[in-house]
């Protein structure tokens, strides 16, 4: 089915989110949509989903106007969506949850199942997705609930499928596959637009590239595209992937952690983990969402609680501490849920930068607050970190992601640490304020302070990172000198590996055999570069 | 047509078991200690304050099951009150120590343990307070005093998992429940007819429901504020007219109007439990139908399934076409509906005239055993029978006379689901998306 | 939606377009926020609330039923009927809430508005229990129960002791407050110990406080006259004394008394703690995101117990309103409703200090008022419970009452810039 998109405009308040978009995609393309976070693709894609009422424009579907009140008529046109965030129930079974919306049913509206069930399991077998209709969305890993979400699609004899950030959380080796999913959708004739921010996956998978910038389309590209070309396209001016920094100088003070284990209800989480940082040093957590990543960093700061093990910094050992001690400890955290953990939206700008240091001097004396100090900070603090604001008093729900973050990162670093934890520092932020927020880390480290990333993006990881350690089922599958990455030794191919949990000398041996098609395509493409 | 995709987990993976070692949990003994409680209190409340008593080893305690006329019954029978005292708090000693073993061995409890020790607790109980008195223990009217209270608890409890299971909070059952409870009582002494007073009742708990999806789906109030101030609002106007209208004339406007009693033939001769359960008004009769309904289409119906998605992840519904917030109204009404035939039990369902603030309660009551049997309509059932149960035997216990004071007695069901609340069930899980206001 | 707060390049209608975005602090402008905003919403709710309770008393007032017979024939009459009805009620409650003009004295003539200040104090105090708890993200509905524990611990305090004066109050004052503080600290401790849901056992406990006073009346002190339903009066040191002294006014009849002081310092004392302590901090932020109140260090389990015990104390100083005054005593009846009205106060005033203390003003006038009404009129003081429940609904959902009265939405840009700034985006 061919889709155009004809000045499509969408418009939150003062914010123009789409600015008359223009986008062709042909039958059985794969149609990438490229631009930085906020850029306003999700806007465009909720629009041709029938989740917005565009303000302006029109969809052609076949060259015929058609006009959606929901995404119900949407999906009857054939256009299938899998969310960034997937859209299932996850106390569902499978069956339930590709049913939901179509159901299948018998007099009274009873349902049956029964049809659900043989329904996912003949496109299962289809397309090869090994999933068990009967299974539960929340006790299924993000890579399967991603296929159920493609299955819900298909089942709804989608011609035209929505691919939002599919990659986001998945293991190269997992991309590899959605990537040969994706190929035979499209022999089988279906559309499909496919959404990201990461330049490399466009170059390996799409026919077809659009950038968008702020709302508008700036450019078509063709795959053959260098990344650096995607990146100034994209970002609007020449941007510098890589992160400056010098070899770490290694100091004495360091973060012990041994045999940590964290329970989630019997089952274990974090599984018998050891490693160390030391001063001046970075290490990163790699590893697909929902390893233990996010618990290994809550347990340091005590939100979590062990079940076995120490965690010591410089010495001391932080188990049994609240979170408050461990805070005055000199830890600085920066928690990997932003809006939920590291702000409170509607407290102000001025708030939030003490969020955590609200009852130390100079902000309180005894009980009692001096908010003449509070507002004081903030101005200091606002101007230090680059945070774009109209008043500091402001509730922070009024900033954008990056100066969000800015704040939190403000905030953290506003003490003397003795050690910074920072899970997903850069998720959902735009170019910017990713080179800033990864400064700033740096520079962190080069105080002398040991720093924690717990990242899911290679692309941070390898950018940020002394040494990187793997974790796979709540366990470290290895711990390797990022010096030593590159082509013959730690690549991304290995890494991806072990983050599906082949342990290091068996990733490296399969990884000489075997080169991903994201790693091909970058070979490829470096070999052209060169030239 | 293609080749199949590895698995996700390519390669060779690290071992999945645990190896040996491995660190287990810290283990939840809240229920061997919630039995060791009941046991405790069995053996010094109990045993401690008989054993002392003079000629405690020759008492007796009376039980009768007799209730209205059946084809046979059971005649009463005596047990020596000591000796069942002891037995059975060696049972709750023994099903706590049983307990502890399973706990630690990080074996779960089974629900009969559940079922035993309540039971015993509460013979034991009936066995003490009876002791030595001239009047009988009466089983069965016992049980069917507990289901009576039960009935308004039990609708109420059904509405709220209608509404929750759908996201919205449903707070305003107590004023449903008055709604309904006035409606079908204005209603039926206008008309002098009970069975249309049974029509009223929904429609009025239909209309509190339907004010308090107006204001939370259009409006995006906070839903347990609309739910209070809309309790107040009923208790004002109820109350305003049962002072004006229905005192000034109230032959016309509040008459006595009773269901009639319907008998299940075979059914009702069920020694104990016949009487009980099938000798009882069409009301009655309804509620069973609720329940068993419920529990059928909310798990396997079209309607059940999307209302769990909608109160779960109402975005995830809405992308599939399902009209969340249609969707939510159509629930809080029909839950209202519900909590308003629950009403007609305080006035039709009992042969009584309405009375001020005669929910008494209830509706908040009929929360709590929603939350205790965790949005399940079987689980809801059961808390709200635990409920009505409790407070009967506070008021039999009462009216035959007990050693403990009356006032005491009375607490007692509210004691019990403070315990339940917090040591039995502990965090439970709500709908997901309960309470929050949908928009796109 | 990361995608939408992005900034987008500005369009800037301003300079494109004749009809500019106006200057928000034009006359307009500041026009529109006045009419739109919240004094007006407040004032307006109150007038819709009036007009459904008069609409009310008229429909259940027996010489309108007798006009309606005959609406059609002579439609005057009932609309005469219904007028009479609704103002004489109406006129009753201004009399007996602000200001009785038909009084003989001066005296019984202001008389009236302290009688609303008197009805005023327990509600306050009580409310601004409940508004500490809704800041921290906690509904309780427990201020009931906390009343009578409240009242059981100042009565005892106050008839079984005899101690100097200003000692006595202040003790019996405090202990109000710890029996409070004690009936709040249970289902704070629950919760956080257990995750016992606290609207539930708030709920609870208020039925076993009903019953609990029920029986403490009938124990050995509490029950010196044997009836099982009233203490001994208090001792006249444990009273609060009248606030306007007898030398004052000759033949003084005014019962308001220093407990409304201290419903004031509560008042003051509330907004210090909300708004300039790192109790309140801590109260504010655990309420408003517990998760990133907990990662910043706080620990909000003991925020749970703190709010709910300070809740539990402001309460029981509500019943101290009650019971220590002159001749007072302790009846199962102490609470009254306060617990239950509190929290329609509380709502009321949004749960802002100031707001729950004018709130607590015109409910304990509304109660003031239609005590006099039900006295001299046919009409009950329930209808103050519906009037009151209105209000709140309405404050609840401005642009309801916007629509209403087609007001204009103070926060929307007016629909002549926005038209202009799409065009000249087009």
């Amino acid at each position: 089915m061919k889709l155009e998109l004809q000045g499509i405009t969408k418009v939150f308040g003062p914010l123009v989110a789409n600015d008359h978009i223009d986008l062709v995609v042909e039958p059985g393309e794969i149609h990438a949509l490229l631009g930085e976070n906020g850029a306003g693709k999700s806007t465009l894609m909720n629009v041709l989903y029938g989740l917005y009422d565009p303000d302006d424009g029109q969809i052609l579907l076949d060259d015929k106007p058609v006009t959606f009140e929901g995404p119900g008529d949407a999906v009857r046109a054939g256009i299938g969506m899998v969310h960034q965030h997937f859209m299932l129930v996850p106390v569902f079974t499978v069956a339930e949850s590709v049913a939901l919306g179509y159901e299948p049913a018998g007099p009274g509206g009873i349902l049956d199942l029964g049809a659900a069930r043989r329904k996912v399991e003949e496109i299962s077998e289809r397309f090869g997705f090994h999933v068990d209709p009967d299974a539960l969305i929340e006790e299924l890993p993000v890579g399967v609930q991603q296929r159920v979400e493609i299955i819900k699609a298909l089942s709804r004899d989608a011609r035209i499928l929505i691919l939002d950030e599919p990659t986001a959380v998945l293991t190269p080796q997992e991309t590899d596959e959605l990537i040969k999913i994706m190929g035979e959708l499209k022999a089988a004739g279906t559309s499909i637009v496919f959404i990201t921010h990461k330049l490399r996956e466009v170059r390996a998978i799409a026919d077809r590239i659009t950038v968008i910038r702020r709302g508008k389309v700036v450019g078509e590209a063709s795959p053959e595209s260098t990344e650096t070309e995607l990146a100034s396209l994209m970002v609007g001016r020449s941007v510098n992937l890589a992160v400056d920094k010098t070899p770490a100088e290694l100091r004495d003070n360091e973060l012990v952690v041994s045999d940590l284990t964290v329970l989630s209800g019997s089952t274990p989480v974090v599984d018998r983990v050891s490693f160390s940082v030391q001063g001046g040093e970075i290490l990163a957590i790699a590893g697909v969402q929902g390893n233990g990543q996010t618990e290994l960093a809550e347990v340091i700061l005590g939100i979590d609680e062990a079940a076995a093990g120490s965690v010591t910094l410089d010495g001391k050992e932080l188990l049994g501490m609240s979170v408050r001690e461990r805070l005055r400890a000199g830890i600085g955290f920066v928690p990997e849920d932003r809006s939920t953990d590291g702000v409170v939206s509607s407290f102000s700008i001025a708030e939030n930068l003490i969020l955590d240091l609200y009852d130390t001097e100079p902000f309180a004396r005894g009980v009692s607050m001096n908010l003449g100090k509070v507002a004081e900070n903030a101005e200091f603090r606002t101007q230090e970190f680059d945070v774009r604001l109209t008043d500091i008093q402001d509730p922070i729900s009024t900033l954008s992601g990056g100066n969000a973050q800015k704040v939190v990162l403000a905030r953290e670093m506003s003490r003397p640490l003795r050690l910074l934890v920072a899970s997903q520092p850069t998720r959902g932020l735009d170019v910017g304020s990713i080179e800033f927020v990864h400064k700033r880390i740096v520079a962190e480290r080069d105080n002398g302070t040991p720093v924690v990333i717990v990242s899911t993006e290679l692309d941070e990881v390898l950018a940020l990172a002394d040494r990187v350690a793997v974790m796979y089922r709540g366990r470290i599958v290895g711990i390797v000198d990022a010096r030593e990455a590159g082509p013959a030794g730690i690549n991304r191919d290995v890494l991806g590996l072990m983050m599906a949990g082949v342990p290091l000398e068996d990733a490296v041996q399969q990884a000489a055999g075997h080169q991903s098609t994201l790693a091909s395509a970058d070979a490829a493409a470096d070999g052209k570069d060169l030239t | 047509m293609s080749t199949p995709i590895v698995p996700v987990t390519a390669g060779t993976p690290v071992d999945d078991v645990p190896a040996s070692g491995a660190v287990l949990g810290k283990i939840s003994y809240r229920i061997p200690i919630t039995y060791a409680v009941l046991a405790g209190a069995a053996l010094l409340g109990l045993v401690g304050t008989m054993i002392g008593r003079e000629g405690a080893w020759s008492q007796t305690t009376e039980f009768q099951s007799r209730y209205g006329d059946q084809w046979f019954t059971i005649p009463n029978f005596s047990v020596p009150s000591l000796l069942t005292v002891i037995l059975l708090t060696v049972a709750l000693l023994a099903a706590a120590v049983y307990g502890y073993l399973l706990t630690s061995g990080r074996k779960a409890v089974p629900v009969w343990l559940h079922i035993v020790v309540g039971v015993a607790f509460v013979l034991a109980f009936l066995t003490w307070a009876g002791a030595g008195k001239s009047a009988v223990i009466p089983v069965t009217s016992l049980l069917a005093g507990a289901l009576a209270l039960s009935v308004p608890l039990i609708f109420g409890a059904m509405s709220g998992i209608v509404c929750e299971r759908s996201g919205i909070i449903n707070i305003a059952i107590e004023g449903q429940l008055l709604f309904g409870a006035f409606a079908a009582a204005v209603v039926a002494s206008l008309a002098t007819a009970p069975y249309l007073g049974l029509v009223a009742a929904p429609i009025a708990g239909a209309l509190i429901g339907a004010l308090l999806a107006w204001f939370a789906v259009s409006y995006h109030v906070n839903q347990i504020i609309i739910g209070v101030v809309l309790n107040t609002l009923v208790l004002g106007l109820t109350s305003f007219f049962f002072s004006t209208l229905l005192a000034d004339n109230s032959a016309t406007w509040n008459a006595r109007q009773p269901l009639g009693v319907i008998e299940i033939p075979l059914l009702s001769q069920i020694p104990i439990v016949g009487p009980v359960l099938f000798r009882q008004t069409i009301l009655v009769y309804l509620m069973y139908a609720t329940v068993i309904l419920l529990q059928i289409m909310l798990f396997r119906s079209r309607w059940g399934l999307r209302t769990r998605a909608v109160g779960e992840h109402p975005k995830a519904a809405d992308t599939v076409g399902i009209h969340v917030n249609k969707r939510r109204v159509w629930n809080t009404i029909l839950g209202g509906a519900i909590a308003g035939l629950g009403g007609a039990f305080f006035t039709i369902g009992s042969g009584l005239a309405f009375g001020r603030e005669m929910s008494a309660g209830n509706g908040f009551i009929a929360l709590a055993a929603m939350i205790l049997g965790k949005w399940n309509p079987t689980g809801a059932l059961v808390a709200a029978l635990l409920f009505g149960f409790s407070k009967n035997l506070g008021n039999v216990l009462s009216t035959i006379g007990s050693p403990m004071p009356s006032q005491i007695l009375l607490m007692l069901p509210y004691v019990i689901t403070i315990f339940a609340v917090a040591g039995l069930v502990g965090r439970v899980r709500a709908p997901a998306a309960e309470g929050i206001p949908y928009t796109k | 939606m990361t995608e939408s707060t992005t900034p987008a390049p500005e369009p800037t209608p301003a300079a494109t377009s004749p009809a500019p975005e106006e200057d928000p602090r034009s006359g307009a402008a500041i026009l529109r926020k006045i009419v739109g905003g919240d004094v007006v919403i407040s004032f307006l709710a109150i007038i819709i609330a009036l007009v459904i309770g008069g609409v009310l008393i008229a429909f259940a007032d027996e010489d309108v039923a007798d006009t309606i017979t005959y609406v059609f024939a002579r439609p005057t009459d009932f609309l005469g009927a219904a007028w009479t009805a609704v103002s004489d009620a109406y006129i009753a409650m201004f009399r007996g809430a602000i200001f009785d003009f038909q009084a003989d004295t001066f005296n019984r003539a202001v008389r009236p508005i302290t009688e609303s200040m008197t009805f005023a104090t327990p509600l306050i105090l009580a409310a601004l229990g409940v508004a500490v708890g809704f800041r921290a993200g906690l509904f309780n509905i427990g201020a009931q129960g906390q009343i009578i524990l409240g009242g059981i611990i100042a009565a005892y305090i106050g008839f079984a002791f005899s101690l100097p004066p200003v000692l006595h109050l202040f003790l019996a004052i405090l202990g109000g407050a710890l029996g409070g503080a004690l009936w709040g600290f249970i289902p704070g401790i629950l919760k956080a110990r257990t995750g016992a849901n606290e609207v539930i056992v708030t709920i609870m406990l208020n039925w076993i406080a009903v019953y609990l006073i029920a029986y403490v009346l009938t124990l050995g002190k509490f029950n010196a006259s044997g009836t099982g339903l009233r203490s001994p009066q208090v001792g006249p040191n444990a009273a609060y004394p009248p606030l306007i002294p007898d030398f004052l006014v000759p033949g003084n009849t005014f019962r308001l008394h220093w407990g409304f002081v201290v419903a004031i310092l509560a008042t003051v004392f509330v907004w210090w703690l909300l708004e300039r302590s790192t109790i309140g901090f801590e109260i504010r932020a655990a309420g408003a995101n517990p998760h990133a109140a907990r990662t910043a260090g706080m620990s909000v389990g003991r925020i749970t117990v703190l709010t709910l015990v300070i809740a539990g104390a402001l309460a029981g100083l509500a019943a101290t309103s009650q019971v220590l005054i002159d001749r007072g005593s302790l009846t199962a009846g102490v609470a009254a409703t306060y617990g239950f009205d509190a929290i329609t106060v509380a709502l009321l005033g949004r749960s802002r200090p100031l707001g729950t203390f004018l709130a607590g003003l015109l409910f304990g006038a509304l109660q003031a008022g239609g005590t006099l009404m039900q006295s001299v009129t046919s009409t009950p003081i329930d209808i103050v419970f519906v009037v009151q429940s209105v209000i709140v609904l309405l404050i609840a959902a401005p642009p309801l009452v916007r629509a209403i009265f087609r007001l204009p939405d103070p926060d929307a840009p007016p629909k002549r810039a926005r038209a202009a700034a799409k065009e000249a985006a087009a």
